[in-house]
């Protein structure tokens, strides 16, 4: 505990008196002087899971999973419903017990440590926790005291996160008058008050419309850049499962792939190259003399697959020995990716879920 | 943890120069901590209470239907066998027992839309011990519950019930207790029951035979044997007969009188002093405390 509290000494005594980038340098001044603590320090994860399993009577909601989650990335977590995800997300924020395995997150062990995990992490559900008949400022008071923040700091610290989300303005207003997204960055930056080193968001804009999605990303980046916390996130779009450093995939309750968004796109293979030309049967034909690819006319467009399209391209022009009136390479999307490792696309692993299992481990959740 | 508690000091040989080693940000789970979990939320009861005006309006309908209307309504029909005293009067100590359980009822009821809503998750996660939430939630409905025992306290004089600084005293302590054990009775149920119509109904099939059977209505001397056995079993018994006593041993009426509408609670014909009566309910609302503590402590 002593050894952990040194970790995040730092730069919670500095919080509230300078600004976010005085402050991060202070902060990384500081850190650099001390020595490497043996938890939670910089070369430990901030979060760390070793065959952690939950078993709900017959049904094996997670099977063991391993995986880490560097400190200051953006980690996102991904699978059709009742794949374990959400039951991961609660063993890892000491919500549900694992009933196999373990878990560390900051560097303590979700099970015999739950208070420091719980101090050290922030939760945005899915489904709203705040009480609508507070105003958004007593909201954030209630939990600055459940959290047993230092007086100075809440003053502090409080107006700094509802700037950032931009309900300063409105902290005096009744939730219930809030808007989906209103809430939605109120919680988050509810999470962020204690300066959590975690901060767990379970699809944190679901539901909520194109404007606001881009605002919370805005924070989202913004936070890892500032404040250098870990995020921790599940979410059902997979555009933005490209702001993750690394994604990993959950599948039946088992990891089916960990990587970086642009390692996971190609391992999925080939980038996808179309061409127009003036005579494209012609243009079929040199592609497989010179360079010995099979291409076809999809969408009325010579296409063709080759690994690293983008490169690929000048030796296209230069070799094809016809004129290409127009180009286009698209990469693989993480929608491919999905479907190549779950052997479905996300939106229809939401829609049918016919699996019982699935549906019974969903229940479970709830 | 035996190291846990030296890392909110300040004041500790710094491993490297110039670094003395800052407190944590949010600090250990100490007594201080959970003091002011269980004082937030108590106090968001409260403003939640005070702001829903309509809420302390309508929980005033009853005790006022029960005193001026079926009270003035039966008056002249029991006339004869209240010895002058008005049956207003007599029914008062057992209608500001009424107010005071629905209204703890319902602050414990807020529980059951906590986890519809969702709030009571931001209070299950938080770094505090869950006996924290759960003593803080029953004392938030002990004090609303005690706020509306106050405003029928406050209207006594108008069914000839004085104001007397000890009477008042004596009328508040039992109003707090009975307030508190009703509330961690509610606190209890709502563990279990997760549905708002479930619980209300729960609620109404458990407090009017509670009330009805509690001597609010009547003397409790005299019954036939088996609403005698019922009405001694009942709880609600313990806060009306005390509280009656209280009241009685206030009024200017003759021994006669006393002695029909003020039998008092026997126990195999030993006459239960109002002392042990209050212990009655102090014990069992700290026995439903500690089971309501245990059944949150243990849902994940």
């Amino acid at each position: 505990m002593l050894l952990a509290a040194r970790g995040t000494a730092p730069l919670s005594s500095l919080k509230g008196k300078l600004s976010l980038n005085e402050r991060l340098t202070q902060t990384t001044n500081t850190a650099s002087h001390l020595p490497e603590p043996p938890q939670g320090g910089p070369g430990i994860p901030a979060v760390s899971v070793h065959g952690l399993a939950k078993r709900y009577g017959d049904v094996e909601a997670v099977k063991g999973i391993d995986f880490e989650v560097r400190r200051g990335e953006t980690f996102g977590f991904l699978g059709p419903n009742g794949a374990g995800k959400s039951t991961t997300i609660s063993m890892l924020c000491t919500l549900v017990r694992p009933t196999g395995g373990s878990a560390t997150v900051g560097g303590h062990d979700i099970v015999s440590e739950r208070d420091a995990v719980r101090r050290n992490i922030g939760l945005v559900f899915q489904d709203t926790t705040l009480d609508g008949y507070l105003t958004a400022e007593e909201n954030m008071r209630l939990h600055a005291e459940l959290y047993g923040m230092p007086r100075e700091s809440i003053a502090a610290r409080m107006p700094q996160v509802m700037e950032m989300v931009g309900l300063w303005e409105r902290r005096s207003s009744l939730v219930n008058t809030f808007s989906g997204g209103m809430k939605r960055r109120l919680e988050i930056a509810r999470g962020l008050l204690h300066s959590p080193r975690v901060l767990f968001l379970d699809e944190p804009t679901i539901g909520l419309d194109p404007q606001t999605r881009n605002s919370i990303w805005t924070y989202i980046s913004e936070l890892e850049q500032d404040e250098n916390i870990t995020i921790f996130l599940t979410t059902h779009y997979m555009d933005e499962a490209e702001y993750c450093d690394r994604i990993a995939i959950i599948d039946e309750g088992e990891i089916v792939v960990l990587d970086t968004p642009e390692a996971l796109k190609a391992s999925v293979g080939k980038d996808r190259i179309q061409i127009h030309t003036e005579d494209d049967a012609k243009a079929i034909e040199s592609l497989r003399e010179r360079f010995g690819i099979e291409a076809k006319i999809v969408e009325g467009a010579v296409t063709f697959g080759v690994p690293e399209g983008e490169s690929f391209v000048p030796r296209l022009f230069a070799e094809l020995g016809q004129p290409i009136r127009a180009v286009s390479v698209a990469r693989p999307s993480l929608d491919d990716v999905f479907m190549s490792y779950t052997g479905t696309t996300i939106r229809d692993a939401e829609a049918t879920g016919s699996d019982t299992s699935r549906n019974m481990a969903k229940m479970m959740n709830r | 943890m035996a190291i846990g508690s030296p890392a909110r000091s300040v004041t500790r040989p710094a491993p490297a120069p110039h670094h003395p080693v800052a407190r944590l940000h949010v600090p250990n789970r100490s007594l201080r901590g959970e003091i002011r979990a269980i004082k937030v939320v108590w106090r968001r009861e409260l403003i939640r209470f005070s702001r829903d005006r309509l809420r302390i309006l309508t929980s005033l309908v009853q005790p006022f239907l029960f005193l001026f209307v079926l009270g003035t309504g039966l008056s002249k029909l029991v006339s004869t066998a209240t010895h002058g005293i008005s049956f207003r009067t007599f029914i008062y100590p057992g209608v500001l027992c009424l107010a005071v359980m629905f209204t703890a009822m319902f602050s414990a009821a807020s529980i059951v839309w906590d986890r519809e809503f969702g709030f009571l998750r931001e209070m299950m996660v938080a770094p505090v011990r869950r006996s924290s939430i759960v003593l803080g939630k029953c004392l938030g409905g002990a004090t609303v519950a005690t706020f509306q025992g106050v405003i029928v306290i406050a209207i006594g004089p108008l069914v000839g019930v004085p104001y007397e600084l000890t009477l008042m005293l004596e009328m508040l302590g039992l109003t707090l207790l009975l307030a508190f054990s009703i509330t961690a009775f509610g606190v209890m149920a709502a563990a279990r029951v997760s549905q708002m119509q479930s619980f209300m109904a729960l609620m109404q099939m458990v407090m009017m035979p509670m009330f009805f059977l509690s001597g609010a209505l009547f003397p409790v001397a005299g019954l036939p044997w088996l609403l005698a056995i019922l009405n001694r079993l009942d709880p609600l018994t313990y806060a009306v007969d005390p509280m009656r006593k209280a009241v009685f041993a206030h009024l200017d009426i003759s021994p006669v009188a006393r002695h029909a509408l003020d039998p008092g609670v026997t126990w195999w014909g030993w006459k239960v002093p109002g002392l042990v009566e209050a212990a009655v309910i102090a014990l069992l609302g700290f026995g439903m405390l500690l089971i309501a503590i245990a059944e949150f402590s243990h849902a994940e």
